[in-house]
């Protein structure tokens, strides 16, 4: 791990990051203008490029802050309906999507960066595992708001209830439309989202998020990660560090969540459960901890893999289980993780694998 | 050490081959479509469900029932002609998997979707197939939103219909007057139907003495919903939810003593097989409005009924395997009505086609007689039911 910090804090390595994200970018973009790309392929390149951003940002959680969340479908949550409601409510007056669409964007990672705010106030000031336990009381709690939650517009103008019920009794009057419709969610966000956009939201969330790490506060954050005692000592403020991190966390997230959303025309709150957090999780943590580059590949993978494997019918799910076993046992086994650094060394003495030769 | 190695690797190169080989054999599979259909004629039929997660067995039984309907039709000589394959995929009742599997179906060639199977996803789906102009017939996806557009069709009643439909048949038959409810919060098919059952009731002068919710998280212990309705002195319990929380509130409010009329929608089809032979006295009296019960008495369900035992193992049919098998035979009438011989005819022209032969056909199917307006809804009369002697029967 030590050996692994250190390589990430050179520049170098930021660049790298980057020049992979532009390449994929003109690469895929190339073989889309082609015309030659099927639509399972275009079709999954913007949920992929959401997942991704998601699991970095939480990455800066698990893997920089040493914090373990357990909702970041909670702030995706957030940001997924903050993001489409607003879409929706300025789809009449801003008809250019690449005007909306940024603020669209810009505000869903605001709204989930204050939550993330308010929830880090009290629990980042304390030790261990309160934070895993409320964040996941968070996305709960998030999932369950947004699963009763009417927003309606009549006549009247703006009307927001808890339950169905408080529009039985005072029906909705002359020209009603529905923005949020309780468990049945949001229907007709526009779909903004494009490849394009995403890629460049991508490759924005990771100037700052690596510029971040390798800042004096992201140094902080990760000080107080390694020895919380040394680096009160040492006259960092870890509240605050950890809140810096875990802020941009939720945001990304947030951010995360609106690119998702603009792509489906249909999204409800039961979506973003407790599954959907330990996925992401499992991404963050199968791609390395700490490393975002390894993060944006595992998620790849794990998330394409079950629609390649479409072919196999039943057993595809069967499958991807066991992949996901044995890639966890292989990345974590000693033996392997020699045998890996000896072909690497190999090849590069100085530089090491950075998943340990997962595929 | 170098022994776990070289197990370890060995485990792994057999995998590879495994998914390489999965994805060999899905390549000419999709070319060989194109193949098979300039040849014999075939085809090809999207349908999309849940195959796995929580909501699986909905989708196993429209994707049976389909097939069933599928097979027979083959057996019997196609339609126009054309043998039909039906190429069903696994959503994981998810919108996103959903258009995953839209877009899958699409590579392969797919000239029409059977689904989706569940509401949400349903409509996340139909946003694609009216951009691609691809004929939708949902057999269970009961959502409003499910078919607003002009290529989408249902099988099955709407929420809105199917509340103001109980709603309407208990206020006319003055089957009770106190009423109480319990639905699903965070289901968009209870609460659909909750909406609209709460509207209709009140403008027929029924009294909703309770409408208590649970959601999918809480879907286990009722106690606290079947006491409040104990002390509000219903007379009636609507549930507009699935059968297997249904048989949980049914067994929790005998052992409360609650004394009430029970009502239900489509979903609780399958009560008695999941309350089992011991448990089944309790599902005594319970009446529903659904289309379909498998040991209705009429000739088209019991042939139905005796086919899909014979071919999955003497599975009983639910609503969803019926309205699976209908949306088949619906394509069939609606591909005969519009003369459609040309297996190689593209998805946009198929739609346009079928979406002019939808209003006109009438389809006789297990889940009653059917007719179609432009809206996409279809026509039919729902079945009250009541379960008498461990069995429906027609009220």
């Amino acid at each position: 791990m030590k050996k692994a910090l250190s390589i990430s804090r050179k520049a170098g390595d930021r660049y790298i990051t980057y020049l992979l994200l532009i390449v994929i970018f003109v690469g895929v973009q190339s073989f889309l203008n082609s015309g030659a790309a099927s639509r399972s392929f275009k079709g999954l390149l913007i949920p992929t490029c959401a997942y991704i951003l998601a699991a970095m940002a939480l990455n800066l959680v698990v893997g920089v802050s040493g914090e373990l969340s357990l909702g970041q479908a909670g702030f995706m949550c957030v940001g997924a309906f903050v993001g489409s409601l607003f879409s929706l409510l300025t789809e009449a007056t801003i008809a250019n999507p690449l005007i909306r669409f940024p603020l669209a964007l810009l505000l869903g990672g605001v709204v989930a960066g204050i939550f993330g705010f308010l929830i880090g106030i009290p629990v980042l000031r304390l030790r261990g595992d309160y934070l895993a336990i409320v964040t996941l009381a968070f996305g709960e709690i998030i999932k369950t708001i947004f699963n009763n939650l009417y927003i309606a517009s009549d006549d009247t103008g703006l009307r927001i209830a808890f339950s169905v019920d408080a529009f039985n009794e005072k029906p909705l009057a002359g020209n009603a439309t529905y923005y949020i419709k309780g468990a049945q969610g949001i229907n007709g966000t526009p779909q903004d989202s494009t490849f394009a956009i995403c890629m460049i939201v991508l490759l924005i969330a990771a100037v700052i998020m690596l510029n971040f790490m390798d800042s004096k506060q992201g140094r902080a954050v990760m000080a107080a990660r390694d020895n919380r005692i040394a680096a009160e000592a040492m006259g960092v403020n870890v509240t605050r560090a950890k809140m810096t991190a875990f802020v941009m966390s939720a945001f990304f997230g947030g951010v995360a969540g609106v690119l998702y959303s603009h792509n489906l025309n249909s999204l409800i709150a039961t979506k973003f459960d407790y599954n959907l957090s330990i996925l992401i999780l499992v991404f963050v943590v199968l791609g390395g901890m700490n490393k975002m580059r390894g993060v944006m590949i595992s998620t790849t993978v794990l998330y394409i893999l079950p629609e390649v494997l479409r072919a196999l019918k039943d057993y595809r799910m069967l499958i991807y289980a066991i992949v996901l076993i044995v890639m966890m046992l292989l990345t974590n086994s000693k033996s392997v993780r020699a045998f890996a650094e000896k072909v690497t060394g190999a090849l590069k003495p100085k530089k090491k694998n950075q998943t340990g030769g997962a595929e | 050490m170098k022994k776990v190695l070289s197990m370890v690797l060995a485990v792994l190169f057999v995998l590879t081959a495994f998914v390489s080989c999965g994805k060999g054999n899905e390549t000419p599979a999709v070319s060989g479509e194109g193949n098979n259909a300039a040849t014999e004629a075939t085809l090809l039929l999207g349908g999309i469900g849940p195959l796995t997660g929580p909501a699986a067995s909905y989708g196993q039984a429209v994707k049976d029932g389909a097939q069933l309907a599928v097979d027979e039709i083959n057996a019997a000589g196609g339609v126009n002609g054309m043998k039909l394959e039906l190429n069903f995929q696994d959503d994981e009742h998810d919108a996103e998997k959903s258009v995953n599997a839209y877009n899958a179906l699409m590579d392969a060639g797919m000239k029409l979707l059977i689904g989706t199977v569940t509401s949400n996803p349903c409509v996340a789906v139909a946003a694609e197939a009216a951009e691609d102009n691809v004929f939708l017939l949902t057999p269970s996806g009961s959502a409003v939103e499910c078919i607003k557009n002009d290529n989408a069709f249902r099988i099955c009643f709407s929420d809105p219909n199917q509340g103001i439909g109980a709603a309407d048949y208990i206020a006319e038959n003055a089957v009770a007057e106190k009423i109480a409810v319990i639905y699903n919060s965070s289901d968009v098919y209870s609460q659909g139907i909750y909406e609209k059952f709460n509207a209709e009731a009140a403008e027929k002068n029924l009294t909703i003495v309770a409408a208590e919710a649970f959601t999918k998280d809480s879907a286990t212990d009722f106690s606290v919903q079947l006491q409040k309705i104990k002390d509000s002195g219903a007379d009636l319990l609507f549930l507009p939810i699935y059968y297997q929380e249904a048989a949980l509130i049914l067994e929790q409010a005998s052992k409360l003593g609650l004394d009430v009329k029970y009502f239900g929608c489509d979903g609780l089809d399958g009560i008695i097989d999941q309350l089992g032979a011991d448990k089944a006295a309790l599902a005594e009296g319970v009446m529903l409005l659904t289309p379909f019960a498998a040991d209705a008495d009429d000739e088209k369900t019991q042939k139905f009924t005796a086919a899909y035992k014979a071919a999955y193992n003497d599975a009983i049919p639910t609503q969803f395997a019926a309205d699976g098998y209908d949306a088949i035979y619906t394509v069939k009438a609606a591909i005969e009505k519009a003369g459609i011989t040309d297996a190689n005819i593209s998805a946009s022209d198929l739609c346009d086609a079928l979406v002019k032969a939808m209003v006109e056909i009438t389809v006789d199917g297990v889940t009653g007689e059917m007719t179609w307006d432009a809206s996409g809804e279809p026509e039919k009369t729902p079945k009250a039911m009541v379960i008498k002697d461990g069995s429906y029967s027609a009220m």
